[in-house]
C-alpha cells in the first residue's frame, strides 16, 4: 500500500503543485490519477519514487517513509513506465528490458532469458529480442517499456501516460491487453492520464485532481458515474457525455473493466 | 616558460605600427579579398549542389563522401599540390582550397536547411498553387536561411584563419606579417596580424549575423532559430563519418 | 602534370627511405607530435565536455556551458600559422610551445561537440534511466555517453585531422615531422620534396579519417546509426 499524509509540492518560484494531499493507494490494485494538465497528477506520482521530492508531508510505501531511501536503491524497487516509452535508442530490446537486473547486478543470462519471456508475456514476437527501438512501431515500444518495468518484479508499477502517444486503435488493444496482464499480475499501480475514458476503463479506484494540486474526488468508476462530487467532476466527465455515461454504467456492471472502443468510435 | 624575446624589446612596438600602416592595410584588404571570394564562390556552388541532394536524396551519401574529404585535406598541401598550375605566388593557389573548403562545410547546412522546412509548411505552399521554383525561393529557402547562415558563419571565421596559412608559399595576407615577424625575431608584427585576423573574423561573423537578421525579420521575436542556428554552429560536422 | 610526376618519382629514390630525413621516421615524428598533441586534447577537451553537458541543470551550469561554446567557437578564429609562431617567439623551450598551439585549436571541436552531444540527449531518455533508478554516474556513462557518441567521434575526427594539418604547418619553426619535406623543399626550391611531402600528408589525414570510420562502426551502437545515417 502506498499512502501519502499532507503532502505539498511547492517549488522555489511559489507555484503549488500539489496542496495538502491525503491518499490511499491499494495495494494489488489498478489506481488511476486523472485531471486536466497542471493539476498535479503526474508530480503525485513521481513523488512516490522521489523523481520529485516533496515539499511538506510523508509517503510511505508499505509503511516505510520514502525519504528514508536512497533514491537509486527506491526506484529500482518500483517499476516506471512513461509516455515516450524512453526506450534507450542504443540498446537493443532484451538489453532495455533487463536494464534493472543489470543494474541490481543479476546474472545476465538469467535476465536475457526472463527478458524473452517477459516480450512474450506483453505480446511481443520474442524475434524483436535483438531489433533495436528505432525498428519499432510505437505501439510495440510501448510494450517494450511495460515489460522493462515489470523485468525485476517490482511490487509496484508507476505509470505516467503510458498510452497517450499512440493511434486510438492501438491504444484501445494496449489497455486490453493491460488489464488482463494485471489479472495475473496483481501488482499495485499508480496510472496516470489526462483520459477520463482511459481512467473508467482501467482503474478499480480514480482520483480525479483539480488545478491547484487537490483531490477533487476518489472513488470507484462506478460512484464517480454516478455521483461527482462537485461541478468541477461533472464539467472533466463532460456534460456532453451524459448518453456514453450510462452506457459505461450499464458495461460496467455486464462486464467490469470492458473497453470502451464502442464508445470511442 | 622563459620570455627570449630580446633584451629591452617590448611584445608590440606602437611606432613599427605608425610606420608601416600603409603596407598593413594593403596585407589586409588583401586578407579580405581572399577569404571573401572564396566564400562566394563555395555558396555558389553549394547552393545547387545542395538543393539536388535535398531533392533527390539517394545522392547525398556520395556527395557527403566526397565533402567530407574535401573538408580533411590539409590546407598547407593543397596549396603546395596546386602551385604546378596556379603558380606559387598567386592569390589563385590560396584562394581554390579554401572555396573547396567553404563548398564542404556548406553543402551539408543547405541541405539541413532544406530539410528543416516542415512538411505541413511545404505542403501549403503547394495548396496555394506555387510552383516549384517560386515554392523554392518564396518559401523553402527563407526557412533554410538560419541553418545555412550558420554554416556560412563557421566557414567564413575558418576561411578567414586559414588565408593566413598562405604565407608559407608567399600570399598570406595578414598572414605575410607572421612570416616576416619570425624571420627578424620580431614580435610587433605577429601581434598585430593575430588581432587584426581575429578581429576580421568578429566583423565578418556580426555582419553575418545582420544579414541573417535582415533575411529572417520573423525569427527576431522567436529564440527558437537562435537556439537552432547555435546548435548547428555548434558542431563543427554532424554528418556520419 | 610533369612536377606532379617527379614528386612520384621522388618517392622512388632510395634516400628517402632512411636515416633521419627518411620518410619511415618523419612518419613516424609526425605520428608521435600528433599524438601527444592529441592525446593532451583529449584529456582535457573530453572529460570537461561531458561534465558540462550531464550537469546541464541550474542557471550557472548553463551559464557556463553557453560560454564554453561561445569561446569555443571563437578560438576557431585564431590564426594557426600566427600562433604557432608567436610561442615560438615568446619561449625557450621548444617542444611545448609547439604542441601548445595544436592543442589550443583542437580542443573546441571536441568540447564542443561532447558538451552538445550530451546536452542534446532527450529529457525523457534521461527520465527513464534515472527513473529506473540509475545513478548520476550511470546516467552519464551508460545512457548519455552512448547516445553522444556520434557527435563525441565527429568531434574527435575533426581535432585529429586538424592536429595532422596543424603539425606540418608547425615545421616551419622548426618542428619535425612531414612538414620538414614542404617546409625545406620550398626553402630550397625543390618542388618534388615538397611535393611529397605533401602527398604524404594528404595520406595521414585520410588515414586518421579512415581509422575513424572504422572507429565508429565498432564503437557506435547500430540503434544510433540508423538515425544519423541520413
Amino acid at each position: 500500500m502506498i499512502s501519502f499524509t499532507g503532502v505539498t509540492k511547492r517549488y522555489p518560484d511559489g507555484t503549488v503543485a500539489v496542496d495538502h494531499l491525503d491518499l490511499e493507494i491499494a495495494a494489488g490494485r489498478i489506481t488511476v490519477l486523472v485531471g486536466p494538465s497542471g493539476c498535479g497528477k503526474t508530480t503525485t506520482l513521481r513523488m512516490i519514487n522521489r523523481m520529485v521530492e516533496a515539499t511538506e508531508g510523508t509517503i510511505t510505501v508499505d509503511g516505510r517513509n520514502v525519504a528514508d531511501i536512497d533514491p537509486p536503491t527506491l526506484r529500482r524497487g518500483i517499476g516506471y513506465v512513461i509516455q515516450q516509452a524512453g526506450l534507450f535508442p542504443h540498446r537493443t530490446i532484451v538489453d532495455n528490458i533487463a536494464t534493472v537486473p543489470d543494474l541490481l547486478g543479476q546474472d545476465k543470462k538469467r535476465s536475457r532469458r526472463t527478458a524473452r519471456e517477459l516480450m512474450a508475456r506483453v505480446g511481443l514476437d520474442p524475434a524483436l529480442a535483438t531489433r533495436y527501438p528505432a525498428q519499432l512501431s510505437g505501439g510495440q515500444q510501448q510494450r517494450v517499456g511495460v515489460a522493462r518495468a515489470l523485468a525485476a518484479d517490482p511490487p509496484i508499477l508507476l505509470m505516467d501516460e503510458p498510452f497517450s502517444a499512440v493511434d486510438p486503435i492501438v491504444r484501445a488493444s494496449l489497455q486490453d491487453e493491460f488489464l488482463r496482464l494485471q489479472d495475473e499480475l496483481e501488482k499495485t499501480i499508480v496510472f496516470v492520464t489526462h483520459d477520463i475514458d482511459e481512467a473508467v476503463k482501467l482503474g478499480h479506484r480514480i482520483a480525479v485532481f483539480q488545478v491547484g494540486g487537490t483531490l477533487a474526488q476518489y472513488s470507484t468508476p462506478d460512484e464517480l458515474l454516478a455521483a461527482p462530487a462537485n461541478d468541477f467532476v461533472r464539467d472533466f466527465l463532460g456534460g456532453d457525455k451524459g448518453i456514453r455515461r450510462l452506457r459505461f454504467t450499464q458495461e460496467l456492471d455486464a462486464e467490469p473493466g470492458a473497453g470502451t472502443e464502442a464508445a470511442d468510435r | 616558460m622563459i620570455p627570449l624575446v630580446t633584451e629591452g624589446e617590448p611584445l608590440v612596438r606602437w611606432d613599427w605600427i605608425g610606420r608601416n600602416l600603409g603596407e598593413i592595410g594593403s596585407l589586409l584588404a588583401d586578407h579580405v579579398l581572399m577569404s571573401v571570394v572564396p566564400i562566394l564562390v563555395g555558396l555558389a556552388a553549394a547552393l545547387p549542389i545542395g538543393l539536388a541532394c535535398a531533392r533527390w536524396r539517394r545522392i547525398y551519401p556520395p556527395v557527403l563522401g566526397v565533402t567530407n574529404a574535401l573538408y580533411a585535406l590539409p590546407a598547407i598541401a593543397v596549396f603546395i599540390m596546386l602551385i604546378p598550375f596556379t603558380g606559387i605566388g598567386s592569390r589563385t593557389t590560396v584562394m581554390i582550397p579554401l572555396a573547396l573548403y567553404t563548398l564542404s562545410v556548406l553543402v551539408p547546412s543547405v541541405v539541413d536547411g532544406l530539410a528543416a522546412v516542415p512538411d505541413h509548411v511545404r505542403q501549403s505552399a503547394v495548396a496555394i498553387g506555387f510552383g516549384p521554383v517560386r515554392r523554392l525561393v518564396r518559401v523553402e529557402l527563407p526557412i533554410a536561411v538560419p541553418v545555412v547562415m550558420a554554416g556560412l558563419r563557421v566557414a567564413t571565421v575558418s576561411n578567414i584563419s586559414l588565408v593566413s596559412v598562405g604565407a608559407l608559399i608567399g600570399v598570406g595576407g595578414l598572414g605575410d606579417l607572421f612570416t616576416d615577424g619570425f624571420n627578424r625575431d620580431f614580435p610587433t608584427p605577429i601581434v598585430v596580424g593575430i588581432v587584426l585576423t581575429i578581429a576580421l573574423a568578429l566583423v565578418a561573423d556580426g555582419l553575418l549575423l545582420a544579414l541573417q537578421r535582415l533575411l529572417t525579420p520573423w525569427a527576431r521575436a522567436g529564440a527558437r532559430d537562435a537556439r537552432a542556428s547555435r546548435a548547428r554552429l555548434a558542431s563543427p560536422e554532424r554528418t556520419a563519418p | 602534370m610533369n612536377a606532379i610526376l617527379e614528386a612520384l618519382r621522388w618517392f622512388g629514390e632510395p634516400a628517402q627511405w632512411s636515416g633521419p630525413d627518411g620518410i619511415p621516421h618523419r612518419v613516424a615524428e609526425h605520428l608521435l607530435y600528433s599524438g601527444l598533441a592529441f592525446l593532451i586534447t583529449v584529456l582535457v577537451a573530453l572529460p570537461l565536455g561531458l561534465l558540462l553537458g550531464h550537469v546541464r541543470r541550474g542557471r550557472a551550469a548553463s551559464v557556463l556551458g553557453f560560454a564554453v561554446v561561445a569561446a569555443a567557437n571563437g578560438a576557431r578564429a585564431l590564426p594557426t600559422l600566427g600562433l604557432v609562431i608567436l610561442a615560438v617567439i615568446l619561449t625557450a623551450s621548444e617542444l611545448v610551445p609547439i604542441l601548445l598551439p595544436l592543442i589550443v585549436l583542437a580542443i573546441p571541436p571536441v568540447l564542443v561537440n561532447a558538451y552538445t552531444g550530451v546536452q542534446q540527449v532527450e529529457p525523457w531518455l534521461r527520465d527513464a534511466a534515472e527513473g529506473m533508478g540509475m545513478t548520476g554516474r550511470q546516467v552519464l556513462w551508460r545512457v548519455e555517453f552512448p547516445v553522444a557518441l556520434p557527435l563525441v567521434l565527429l568531434g574527435l575526427r575533426t581535432a585529429a585531422v586538424q592536429i595532422v594539418s596543424t603539425a606540418a604547418i608547425a615545421a616551419f619553426v622548426g618542428l619535425g615531422g612531414l612538414g620538414r619535406y614542404i617546409i625545406d623543399g620550398l626553402a630550397r626550391q625543390e618542388y618534388d620534396t615538397t611535393a611529397g611531402g605533401a602527398i604524404l600528408v594528404i595520406a595521414l589525414a585520410f588515414a586518421v579519417q579512415a581509422a575513424f570510420a572504422l572507429l565508429y562502426r565498432l564503437a557506435v551502437s547500430p540503434g544510433l546509426r540508423r538515425s544519423t545515417a541520413s
